[in-house]
Protein backbone atom coordinates (compact mmCIF):
# COMPACT_ATOMS: atom_id res chain seq x y z
CA UNK A 1 0.00 0.00 0.00
CA UNK A 2 2.57 2.57 0.83
CA UNK A 3 3.99 2.02 -2.57
CA UNK A 4 1.15 2.88 -3.99
CA UNK A 5 0.90 6.28 -2.34
CA UNK A 6 4.35 7.30 -3.34
CA UNK A 7 4.59 10.71 -4.48
CA UNK A 8 7.40 11.44 -7.01
CA UNK A 9 7.78 14.08 -9.37
CA UNK A 10 7.90 13.47 -13.43
CA UNK A 11 8.54 11.58 -15.31
CA UNK A 12 6.30 9.10 -14.08
CA UNK A 13 6.40 6.86 -16.96
CA UNK A 14 9.94 5.40 -17.31
CA UNK A 15 11.64 3.78 -20.03
CA UNK A 16 12.65 0.02 -19.49
CA UNK A 17 15.61 1.02 -21.88
CA UNK A 18 18.39 1.72 -19.63
CA UNK A 19 21.82 3.27 -20.12
CA UNK A 20 23.46 0.39 -19.79
CA UNK A 21 21.46 -1.42 -22.52
CA UNK A 22 21.99 1.11 -25.11
CA UNK A 23 25.17 1.36 -24.92
CA UNK A 24 25.31 -2.29 -24.96
CA UNK A 25 23.64 -2.54 -28.11
CA UNK A 26 25.65 0.34 -29.66
CA UNK A 27 28.49 -2.25 -28.48
CA UNK A 28 26.91 -4.73 -30.16
CA UNK A 29 26.91 -2.53 -33.67
CA UNK A 30 30.30 -2.02 -33.42
CA UNK A 31 30.95 -5.45 -33.28
CA UNK A 32 31.16 -6.14 -37.10
CA UNK A 33 33.15 -3.05 -38.08
CA UNK A 34 35.84 -4.52 -35.03
CA UNK A 35 35.61 -7.47 -36.01
CA UNK A 36 36.48 -6.62 -39.62
CA UNK A 37 39.16 -4.56 -38.53
CA UNK A 38 40.71 -7.47 -36.39
CA UNK A 39 40.58 -9.67 -39.48
CA UNK A 40 41.92 -6.92 -41.83
CA UNK A 41 44.70 -5.99 -39.76
CA UNK A 42 45.48 -9.11 -37.61
CA UNK A 43 45.69 -9.75 -33.90
CA UNK A 44 47.88 -6.16 -32.87
CA UNK A 45 44.02 -4.24 -33.74
CA UNK A 46 42.52 -6.81 -31.01
CA UNK A 47 45.19 -5.35 -28.60
CA UNK A 48 44.47 -2.30 -29.60
CA UNK A 49 40.37 -2.38 -28.83
CA UNK A 50 41.29 -3.93 -25.26
CA UNK A 51 43.66 -2.01 -24.63
CA UNK A 52 41.89 1.27 -24.92
CA UNK A 53 38.82 -0.31 -23.88
CA UNK A 54 40.73 -0.90 -20.12
CA UNK A 55 42.31 2.38 -19.97
CA UNK A 56 38.51 3.69 -20.45
CA UNK A 57 36.86 1.46 -17.76
CA UNK A 58 39.85 1.79 -15.58
CA UNK A 59 40.22 5.69 -15.69
CA UNK A 60 36.76 6.16 -14.82
CA UNK A 61 37.16 4.01 -12.00
CA UNK A 62 40.15 5.81 -10.49
CA UNK A 63 38.63 8.75 -10.86
CA UNK A 64 35.21 8.08 -9.15
CA UNK A 65 37.27 6.31 -6.81
CA UNK A 66 39.63 9.63 -6.05
CA UNK A 67 36.71 12.19 -6.04
CA UNK A 68 34.74 9.62 -4.24
CA UNK A 69 31.64 9.68 -6.61
CA UNK A 70 29.27 6.78 -7.73
CA UNK A 71 30.80 4.60 -9.65
CA UNK A 72 29.49 4.84 -12.87
CA UNK A 73 31.29 2.36 -14.54
CA UNK A 74 28.51 -0.24 -14.85
CA UNK A 75 26.73 2.35 -17.60
CA UNK A 76 29.07 1.03 -20.26
CA UNK A 77 29.69 4.34 -21.36
CA UNK A 78 33.24 4.21 -21.14
CA UNK A 79 33.33 0.74 -22.64
CA UNK A 80 31.49 2.75 -26.15
CA UNK A 81 34.03 5.23 -25.39
CA UNK A 82 36.59 3.05 -25.52
CA UNK A 83 35.98 1.19 -28.20
CA UNK A 84 35.06 3.78 -30.33
CA UNK A 85 38.37 5.35 -29.81
CA UNK A 86 40.29 2.37 -30.76
CA UNK A 87 38.38 2.11 -33.88
CA UNK A 88 40.05 5.27 -34.27
CA UNK A 89 43.60 4.34 -34.00
CA UNK A 90 45.76 3.63 -36.59
CA UNK A 91 47.37 -0.52 -35.66
CA UNK A 92 50.80 0.36 -36.83
CA UNK A 93 50.62 3.35 -33.50
CA UNK A 94 52.23 2.06 -30.37
CA UNK A 95 49.79 -0.17 -28.05
CA UNK A 96 50.24 2.87 -25.28
CA UNK A 97 48.48 5.59 -27.25
CA UNK A 98 45.46 4.09 -26.30
CA UNK A 99 46.13 4.46 -22.44
CA UNK A 100 46.72 7.94 -23.41
CA UNK A 101 43.95 8.79 -25.34
CA UNK A 102 41.65 6.47 -23.23
CA UNK A 103 42.66 8.42 -19.65
CA UNK A 104 42.47 11.67 -21.70
CA UNK A 105 39.05 10.79 -23.37
CA UNK A 106 37.62 9.94 -19.90
CA UNK A 107 39.47 12.03 -17.16
CA UNK A 108 39.77 14.99 -18.96
CA UNK A 109 37.09 15.34 -21.57
CA UNK A 110 33.82 13.45 -19.33
CA UNK A 111 34.59 13.09 -16.09
CA UNK A 112 35.95 16.78 -15.22
CA UNK A 113 32.71 18.37 -16.72
CA UNK A 114 30.65 15.74 -14.42
CA UNK A 115 30.48 12.18 -16.21
CA UNK A 116 27.89 11.13 -18.83
CA UNK A 117 25.86 13.37 -19.95
CA UNK A 118 27.70 16.40 -18.89
CA UNK A 119 30.64 16.47 -21.37
CA UNK A 120 29.76 18.93 -24.30
CA UNK A 121 32.41 16.83 -26.61
CA UNK A 122 32.32 13.75 -27.70
CA UNK A 123 35.11 12.14 -25.92
CA UNK A 124 36.18 9.44 -28.09
CA UNK A 125 36.58 11.92 -30.71
CA UNK A 126 38.47 14.64 -28.43
CA UNK A 127 40.89 12.02 -27.58
CA UNK A 128 41.68 11.46 -31.15
CA UNK A 129 42.05 14.82 -32.10
CA UNK A 130 43.96 15.05 -28.50
CA UNK A 131 46.33 11.96 -29.74
CA UNK A 132 46.47 13.38 -33.96
CA UNK A 133 47.52 16.89 -32.60
CA UNK A 134 50.52 15.13 -30.21
CA UNK A 135 51.55 11.93 -31.77
CA UNK A 136 50.64 13.37 -35.69
CA UNK A 137 53.81 10.94 -37.13
CA UNK A 138 51.86 8.12 -35.04
CA UNK A 139 48.89 9.13 -35.92
CA UNK A 140 48.71 9.18 -39.20
CA UNK A 141 51.13 6.06 -40.04
CA UNK A 142 49.00 3.89 -41.52
CA UNK A 143 51.55 1.52 -42.99
CA UNK A 144 51.21 -2.05 -41.29
CA UNK A 145 51.94 -5.87 -42.52
CA UNK A 146 48.96 -6.00 -44.60
CA UNK A 147 49.04 -2.11 -46.47
CA UNK A 148 52.00 0.44 -47.03
CA UNK A 149 51.42 3.72 -48.32
CA UNK A 150 48.82 6.17 -48.01
CA UNK A 151 45.28 6.06 -46.83
CA UNK A 152 42.50 5.92 -49.94
CA UNK A 153 41.46 8.95 -48.88
CA UNK A 154 45.03 10.94 -48.84
CA UNK A 155 45.69 9.11 -52.62
CA UNK A 156 42.30 10.96 -53.76
CA UNK A 157 43.40 14.11 -52.06
CA UNK A 158 46.43 13.74 -54.08
CA UNK A 159 44.61 12.85 -57.45
CA UNK A 160 45.59 9.69 -57.41
CA UNK A 161 43.11 6.50 -58.37
CA UNK A 162 41.59 4.33 -55.70
CA UNK A 163 39.65 1.41 -55.65
CA UNK A 164 35.92 2.13 -54.84
CA UNK A 165 35.09 -1.72 -54.50
CA UNK A 166 37.72 -1.81 -52.23
CA UNK A 167 37.53 0.79 -49.95
CA UNK A 168 33.16 -0.19 -49.63
CA UNK A 169 34.16 -3.68 -48.69
CA UNK A 170 37.13 -2.27 -46.12
CA UNK A 171 40.10 -3.90 -47.37
CA UNK A 172 42.26 -0.88 -47.44
CA UNK A 173 44.67 1.35 -45.36
CA UNK A 174 43.17 3.64 -42.31
CA UNK A 175 42.15 3.56 -38.87
CA UNK A 176 40.83 -0.02 -37.51
CA UNK A 177 36.94 0.54 -37.88
CA UNK A 178 36.49 2.96 -40.14
CA UNK A 179 37.46 1.05 -43.28
CA UNK A 180 34.55 -1.02 -43.83
CA UNK A 181 31.69 0.71 -44.91
CA UNK A 182 29.58 -2.66 -45.21
CA UNK A 183 30.57 -3.16 -41.39
CA UNK A 184 29.56 0.21 -40.27
CA UNK A 185 26.41 0.29 -42.40
CA UNK A 186 25.35 -3.31 -41.06
CA UNK A 187 25.74 -2.07 -37.18
CA UNK A 188 24.25 1.55 -38.09
CA UNK A 189 21.14 -0.31 -39.26
CA UNK A 190 20.52 -2.74 -36.68
CA UNK A 191 20.99 0.24 -34.24
CA UNK A 192 18.36 1.71 -36.66
CA UNK A 193 15.86 -0.75 -36.73
CA UNK A 194 15.82 -1.15 -32.62
CA UNK A 195 15.89 2.64 -32.40
CA UNK A 196 18.28 3.80 -30.80
CA UNK A 197 19.71 5.86 -33.35
CA UNK A 198 17.53 8.00 -36.41
CA UNK A 199 18.64 8.71 -39.69
CA UNK A 200 18.18 12.92 -38.90
CA UNK A 201 21.59 13.43 -38.27
CA UNK A 202 23.34 11.20 -40.47
CA UNK A 203 20.60 11.46 -43.34
CA UNK A 204 21.28 14.85 -43.33
CA UNK A 205 25.20 15.03 -42.82
CA UNK A 206 26.01 12.89 -45.39
CA UNK A 207 23.39 14.39 -47.82
CA UNK A 208 24.76 17.48 -47.15
CA UNK A 209 28.50 16.20 -47.84
CA UNK A 210 27.65 14.70 -51.06
CA UNK A 211 26.09 18.31 -52.19
CA UNK A 212 29.16 20.04 -51.04
CA UNK A 213 31.72 17.76 -52.80
CA UNK A 214 29.71 17.64 -55.76
CA UNK A 215 29.57 21.33 -55.84
CA UNK A 216 33.04 22.45 -55.18
CA UNK A 217 35.13 18.68 -54.90
CA UNK A 218 36.16 19.79 -58.79
CA UNK A 219 34.56 16.27 -59.99
CA UNK A 220 31.28 17.72 -60.16
CA UNK A 221 28.62 14.92 -59.17
CA UNK A 222 30.91 11.93 -60.38
CA UNK A 223 29.43 9.07 -59.34
CA UNK A 224 33.13 7.33 -59.05
CA UNK A 225 34.83 9.95 -57.22
CA UNK A 226 31.44 10.41 -54.93
CA UNK A 227 31.79 7.18 -53.68
CA UNK A 228 34.96 7.10 -52.70
CA UNK A 229 34.65 10.33 -50.80
CA UNK A 230 31.66 8.14 -48.95
CA UNK A 231 33.58 4.81 -48.46
CA UNK A 232 36.83 6.69 -47.29
CA UNK A 233 37.98 7.82 -44.04
CA UNK A 234 35.70 8.00 -40.88
CA UNK A 235 32.77 9.48 -42.20
CA UNK A 236 30.80 6.62 -41.98
CA UNK A 237 31.59 5.99 -38.65
CA UNK A 238 31.35 9.46 -37.59
CA UNK A 239 28.15 10.03 -38.91
CA UNK A 240 26.40 6.74 -37.48
CA UNK A 241 28.04 6.27 -34.17
CA UNK A 242 29.83 9.50 -33.36
CA UNK A 243 27.16 12.57 -34.48
CA UNK A 244 24.47 10.30 -33.49
CA UNK A 245 26.14 10.44 -29.52
CA UNK A 246 22.95 11.32 -27.66
CA UNK A 247 25.58 13.60 -24.86
CA UNK A 248 26.19 15.58 -27.42
CA UNK A 249 23.37 16.03 -30.38
CA UNK A 250 20.63 18.64 -30.70
CA UNK A 251 17.58 17.33 -28.98
CA UNK A 252 15.12 18.99 -31.17
CA UNK A 253 14.27 17.61 -34.36
CA UNK A 254 14.68 20.13 -36.27
CA UNK A 255 18.06 20.77 -34.02
CA UNK A 256 19.46 17.24 -35.25
CA UNK A 257 18.74 18.08 -39.22
CA UNK A 258 21.00 21.32 -38.64
CA UNK A 259 23.40 19.92 -37.10
CA UNK A 260 24.26 17.16 -39.66
CA UNK A 261 24.19 19.79 -42.14
CA UNK A 262 26.36 21.80 -40.39
CA UNK A 263 28.85 18.60 -40.05
CA UNK A 264 28.75 17.80 -43.66
CA UNK A 265 29.83 21.65 -44.82
CA UNK A 266 32.72 21.81 -42.07
CA UNK A 267 33.43 18.28 -43.60
CA UNK A 268 33.66 18.77 -46.76
CA UNK A 269 35.49 22.18 -45.97
CA UNK A 270 38.06 20.70 -44.49
CA UNK A 271 38.52 17.32 -47.01
CA UNK A 272 38.66 19.68 -49.94
CA UNK A 273 40.26 22.89 -48.61
CA UNK A 274 41.99 21.54 -45.60
CA UNK A 275 45.79 20.57 -45.49
CA UNK A 276 44.65 17.05 -44.37
CA UNK A 277 42.65 14.61 -46.10
CA UNK A 278 40.95 14.05 -43.31
CA UNK A 279 38.20 16.20 -41.30
CA UNK A 280 35.17 14.11 -40.19
CA UNK A 281 36.47 14.07 -36.48
CA UNK A 282 37.36 17.84 -36.10
CA UNK A 283 33.96 18.75 -38.08
CA UNK A 284 31.89 16.52 -35.48
CA UNK A 285 33.82 17.98 -32.54
CA UNK A 286 33.51 21.60 -33.89
CA UNK A 287 29.65 20.62 -34.23
CA UNK A 288 29.49 19.38 -30.23
CA UNK A 289 30.31 22.77 -29.50
CA UNK A 290 27.51 24.53 -31.67
CA UNK A 291 25.03 22.02 -30.30
CA UNK A 292 23.56 24.35 -27.37
CA UNK A 293 23.06 27.12 -29.34
CA UNK A 294 21.61 24.57 -32.24
CA UNK A 295 18.82 23.40 -29.26
CA UNK A 296 18.47 27.02 -28.15
CA UNK A 297 17.35 28.46 -31.70
CA UNK A 298 15.82 25.56 -32.60
CA UNK A 299 13.14 24.94 -29.82
CA UNK A 300 9.47 24.63 -30.43
CA UNK A 301 7.45 27.10 -29.49
CA UNK A 302 5.37 26.56 -25.97
CA UNK A 303 1.59 26.74 -27.16
CA UNK A 304 0.58 30.36 -26.82
CA UNK A 305 4.17 32.03 -26.63
CA UNK A 306 5.71 33.77 -29.39
CA UNK A 307 2.31 34.63 -31.24
CA UNK A 308 1.35 38.16 -32.97
CA UNK A 309 0.49 41.23 -30.31
CA UNK A 310 -2.07 43.30 -31.96
CA UNK B 1 59.08 45.41 8.29
CA UNK B 2 56.58 43.30 9.08
CA UNK B 3 54.27 44.78 6.15
CA UNK B 4 56.70 44.13 3.82
CA UNK B 5 57.16 40.48 4.47
CA UNK B 6 53.31 40.32 4.50
CA UNK B 7 53.43 42.21 0.69
CA UNK B 8 55.70 39.56 -0.17
CA UNK B 9 53.91 36.33 1.45
CA UNK B 10 50.73 38.02 -0.01
CA UNK B 11 51.70 38.34 -3.89
CA UNK B 12 53.53 35.25 -3.89
CA UNK B 13 50.83 32.93 -2.25
CA UNK B 14 47.56 34.24 -0.84
CA UNK B 15 46.95 36.69 -3.89
CA UNK B 16 49.07 34.97 -6.56
CA UNK B 17 48.05 36.99 -9.40
CA UNK B 18 48.18 34.32 -12.23
CA UNK B 19 46.70 31.54 -10.21
CA UNK B 20 44.61 33.46 -7.25
CA UNK B 21 43.35 36.51 -9.00
CA UNK B 22 43.65 34.76 -12.99
CA UNK B 23 44.93 38.19 -14.13
CA UNK B 24 47.92 38.37 -17.17
CA UNK B 25 46.56 35.49 -19.24
CA UNK B 26 47.71 36.49 -22.05
CA UNK B 27 51.40 36.54 -21.55
CA UNK B 28 50.58 33.14 -19.27
CA UNK B 29 49.16 31.47 -22.02
CA UNK B 30 51.38 32.72 -25.01
CA UNK B 31 55.18 32.75 -23.46
CA UNK B 32 55.39 29.39 -21.42
CA UNK B 33 56.23 27.30 -24.07
CA UNK B 34 59.30 27.11 -21.83
CA UNK B 35 60.56 27.49 -18.34
CA UNK B 36 63.06 29.71 -19.69
CA UNK B 37 60.69 31.85 -21.34
CA UNK B 38 58.05 31.83 -18.12
CA UNK B 39 61.22 32.71 -16.33
CA UNK B 40 62.01 35.67 -18.72
CA UNK B 41 58.81 37.46 -18.88
CA UNK B 42 58.05 36.99 -15.05
CA UNK B 43 61.52 38.67 -13.86
CA UNK B 44 60.81 41.41 -16.80
CA UNK B 45 57.42 42.22 -15.42
CA UNK B 46 59.18 41.74 -11.88
CA UNK B 47 61.03 44.91 -12.56
CA UNK B 48 58.72 47.01 -13.87
CA UNK B 49 55.91 45.93 -11.58
CA UNK B 50 58.76 47.44 -8.59
CA UNK B 51 60.15 50.43 -10.45
CA UNK B 52 56.15 51.48 -11.32
CA UNK B 53 55.13 51.00 -8.18
CA UNK B 54 57.52 52.73 -6.69
CA UNK B 55 57.55 55.67 -9.09
CA UNK B 56 53.78 55.65 -8.84
CA UNK B 57 53.70 55.86 -4.88
CA UNK B 58 55.66 58.43 -4.65
CA UNK B 59 53.84 60.61 -7.31
CA UNK B 60 50.58 59.77 -5.52
CA UNK B 61 49.95 63.44 -4.19
CA UNK B 62 50.87 64.62 -7.57
CA UNK B 63 48.86 62.65 -10.12
CA UNK B 64 45.35 64.31 -9.94
CA UNK B 65 42.74 61.81 -9.29
CA UNK B 66 40.90 62.40 -13.12
CA UNK B 67 43.87 61.56 -15.23
CA UNK B 68 45.29 59.03 -13.15
CA UNK B 69 45.26 56.07 -15.55
CA UNK B 70 47.14 57.67 -18.26
CA UNK B 71 49.63 59.15 -15.70
CA UNK B 72 50.20 55.36 -14.70
CA UNK B 73 50.67 54.48 -18.40
CA UNK B 74 53.30 57.06 -18.92
CA UNK B 75 55.25 55.49 -16.36
CA UNK B 76 54.97 52.16 -16.65
CA UNK B 77 55.19 52.81 -20.85
CA UNK B 78 58.54 54.40 -19.61
CA UNK B 79 59.69 51.16 -17.38
CA UNK B 80 58.62 48.75 -20.39
CA UNK B 81 61.07 51.02 -22.82
CA UNK B 82 63.99 50.28 -20.72
CA UNK B 83 63.62 47.00 -20.17
CA UNK B 84 62.77 46.13 -23.92
CA UNK B 85 65.79 48.03 -24.63
CA UNK B 86 68.00 46.24 -21.89
CA UNK B 87 66.75 42.82 -22.85
CA UNK B 88 67.40 43.51 -26.47
CA UNK B 89 70.84 44.90 -25.81
CA UNK B 90 72.06 42.06 -23.06
CA UNK B 91 69.92 39.14 -23.43
CA UNK B 92 68.82 38.96 -27.41
CA UNK B 93 67.40 35.42 -27.16
CA UNK B 94 65.12 36.30 -24.79
CA UNK B 95 64.47 39.36 -26.70
CA UNK B 96 63.63 37.35 -29.73
CA UNK B 97 61.69 35.24 -27.91
CA UNK B 98 59.54 36.72 -25.83
CA UNK B 99 59.26 39.16 -29.28
CA UNK B 100 55.70 41.34 -28.96
CA UNK B 101 54.77 40.61 -25.59
CA UNK B 102 57.73 42.58 -23.94
CA UNK B 103 55.72 45.85 -25.45
CA UNK B 104 52.69 44.10 -24.51
CA UNK B 105 53.59 44.27 -20.58
CA UNK B 106 52.26 47.86 -20.41
CA UNK B 107 48.95 46.75 -20.85
CA UNK B 108 49.50 43.81 -18.28
CA UNK B 109 46.64 44.18 -15.82
CA UNK B 110 48.80 42.94 -12.93
CA UNK B 111 50.71 46.18 -13.22
CA UNK B 112 47.94 48.54 -13.70
CA UNK B 113 45.92 46.58 -10.87
CA UNK B 114 48.63 47.26 -8.76
CA UNK B 115 49.22 50.64 -9.25
CA UNK B 116 45.22 51.30 -9.17
CA UNK B 117 44.48 48.98 -6.13
CA UNK B 118 47.84 49.23 -3.97
CA UNK B 119 50.87 51.67 -5.06
CA UNK B 120 48.06 54.81 -5.89
CA UNK B 121 47.12 54.54 -2.06
CA UNK B 122 50.38 53.26 -0.09
CA UNK B 123 53.38 54.45 0.86
CA UNK B 124 56.40 53.87 -0.96
CA UNK B 125 58.11 51.13 0.47
CA UNK B 126 55.21 48.90 0.92
CA UNK B 127 54.21 49.53 -2.70
CA UNK B 128 57.99 48.49 -3.60
CA UNK B 129 57.62 45.01 -1.92
CA UNK B 130 53.81 44.45 -3.21
CA UNK B 131 55.34 45.15 -6.74
CA UNK B 132 58.41 42.78 -5.80
CA UNK B 133 55.79 40.12 -4.39
CA UNK B 134 52.98 39.68 -6.94
CA UNK B 135 56.35 39.89 -9.64
CA UNK B 136 57.28 36.97 -8.05
CA UNK B 137 54.01 35.14 -7.85
CA UNK B 138 53.79 36.36 -11.51
CA UNK B 139 57.41 34.78 -12.34
CA UNK B 140 56.97 31.51 -9.92
CA UNK B 141 53.70 30.55 -11.43
CA UNK B 142 54.86 31.17 -15.24
CA UNK B 143 57.96 29.40 -14.54
CA UNK B 144 56.14 26.26 -13.60
CA UNK B 145 53.89 26.46 -16.10
CA UNK B 146 56.28 26.62 -18.67
CA UNK B 147 58.42 24.07 -17.24
CA UNK B 148 55.43 22.02 -17.12
CA UNK B 149 54.48 22.44 -20.46
CA UNK B 150 58.11 21.89 -21.69
CA UNK B 151 58.68 18.61 -19.50
CA UNK B 152 55.34 17.07 -20.95
CA UNK B 153 55.21 18.63 -24.51
CA UNK B 154 58.90 18.16 -25.36
CA UNK B 155 60.65 15.76 -22.62
CA UNK B 156 62.91 19.02 -21.72
CA UNK B 157 63.91 20.84 -18.61
CA UNK B 158 65.05 24.13 -19.01
CA UNK B 159 66.18 23.57 -22.53
CA UNK B 160 67.89 19.93 -21.58
CA UNK B 161 66.72 17.52 -23.82
CA UNK B 162 65.21 14.52 -21.56
CA UNK B 163 64.16 11.53 -24.11
CA UNK B 164 62.01 9.56 -21.30
CA UNK B 165 59.68 9.69 -23.24
CA UNK B 166 57.22 10.48 -26.23
CA UNK B 167 56.63 13.90 -26.23
CA UNK B 168 53.12 15.11 -25.81
CA UNK B 169 53.13 17.40 -28.62
CA UNK B 170 49.58 19.38 -27.53
CA UNK B 171 51.33 20.53 -24.46
CA UNK B 172 53.82 23.16 -26.65
CA UNK B 173 50.93 24.28 -28.13
CA UNK B 174 48.30 26.66 -26.89
CA UNK B 175 45.35 23.70 -25.61
CA UNK B 176 48.54 22.97 -23.58
CA UNK B 177 48.47 26.30 -21.96
CA UNK B 178 44.49 25.91 -20.71
CA UNK B 179 45.59 22.25 -19.51
CA UNK B 180 48.12 23.43 -17.12
CA UNK B 181 47.08 26.60 -16.09
CA UNK B 182 43.72 24.53 -15.18
CA UNK B 183 45.54 21.79 -13.30
CA UNK B 184 47.95 24.35 -11.22
CA UNK B 185 44.79 26.65 -10.43
CA UNK B 186 42.52 23.22 -9.60
CA UNK B 187 45.77 22.44 -7.48
CA UNK B 188 45.65 25.87 -5.72
CA UNK B 189 42.17 26.09 -5.04
CA UNK B 190 42.21 22.71 -3.45
CA UNK B 191 45.20 23.62 -1.06
CA UNK B 192 42.86 26.94 -0.50
CA UNK B 193 39.49 24.50 0.32
CA UNK B 194 41.74 22.50 2.80
CA UNK B 195 43.24 25.25 4.55
CA UNK B 196 39.46 27.19 5.18
CA UNK B 197 38.59 23.51 6.35
CA UNK B 198 41.53 23.76 9.09
CA UNK B 199 40.65 27.47 10.00
CA UNK B 200 42.84 29.61 7.63
CA UNK B 201 41.67 32.60 7.46
CA UNK B 202 41.37 32.81 3.30
CA UNK B 203 38.96 35.28 2.63
CA UNK B 204 40.95 38.16 1.41
CA UNK B 205 40.88 38.04 -2.31
CA UNK B 206 41.54 40.36 -4.93
CA UNK B 207 42.38 43.22 -2.38
CA UNK B 208 44.64 45.44 -1.35
CA UNK B 209 42.08 47.37 1.09
CA UNK B 210 41.90 44.41 3.52
CA UNK B 211 38.41 43.92 2.65
CA UNK B 212 36.76 41.24 0.68
CA UNK B 213 36.15 42.36 -3.04
CA UNK B 214 33.83 40.03 -3.89
CA UNK B 215 31.72 41.54 -1.21
CA UNK B 216 32.65 44.88 -1.90
CA UNK B 217 30.26 47.44 -3.57
CA UNK B 218 31.27 49.98 -6.04
CA UNK B 219 31.88 52.83 -3.78
CA UNK B 220 33.55 50.29 -1.10
CA UNK B 221 36.88 50.84 -2.04
CA UNK B 222 37.05 54.54 -1.84
CA UNK B 223 37.54 55.14 1.48
CA UNK B 224 40.45 52.56 1.72
CA UNK B 225 43.58 53.97 3.58
CA UNK B 226 47.22 52.89 4.11
CA UNK B 227 46.47 52.29 8.23
CA UNK B 228 43.60 49.91 6.51
CA UNK B 229 46.08 47.68 4.59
Amino acid sequence: MSDMMRVSSNPHIRSKVSTDKIMLMVVIALLPATGFGIYNFGIRALFHVLITIASCVISELVFELIVKKKITVGDMSAVVTGLLLALNLPVSAPLWIGIVGGAFAIMVVKMMFGGLGQNFMNPALAARCFLLISFPSLMTDFTCDVYSGATPLASLKAGESVNVYNMIIGKTAGTIGETSMVAIVLGAVLLMLIGIIDIKIPGSYILTFVIFIGLFGGHGFDPYYLSAHLAGGGLMLGAFFMATDYVTRPVTRAGQVIFGIILGILTGIFRVFGASAEGVSYAIIIGNLLVPLITRYSSPKPFGKGGERR
Amino acid sequence: MNRCIERLYNGIVKENPTLVLMLGMCPTLAVTTSAINGLGMGLTTTVVLALSNVIISALRKVIPDKIRIPAFIVIIASFVTIMQLLLQAYIPSLYTALGIYIPLIVVNCIILGRAESYAYKNPVIPSLFDGIGMGLGFTIALTVIGLLREFIGGCQAFGADLGWFTPVGIFKMAPGAFFVLALLTAIQNYAKIKGAKKGKDVSKIQSGCGSDCTKCRVEGCKDRTAEEA
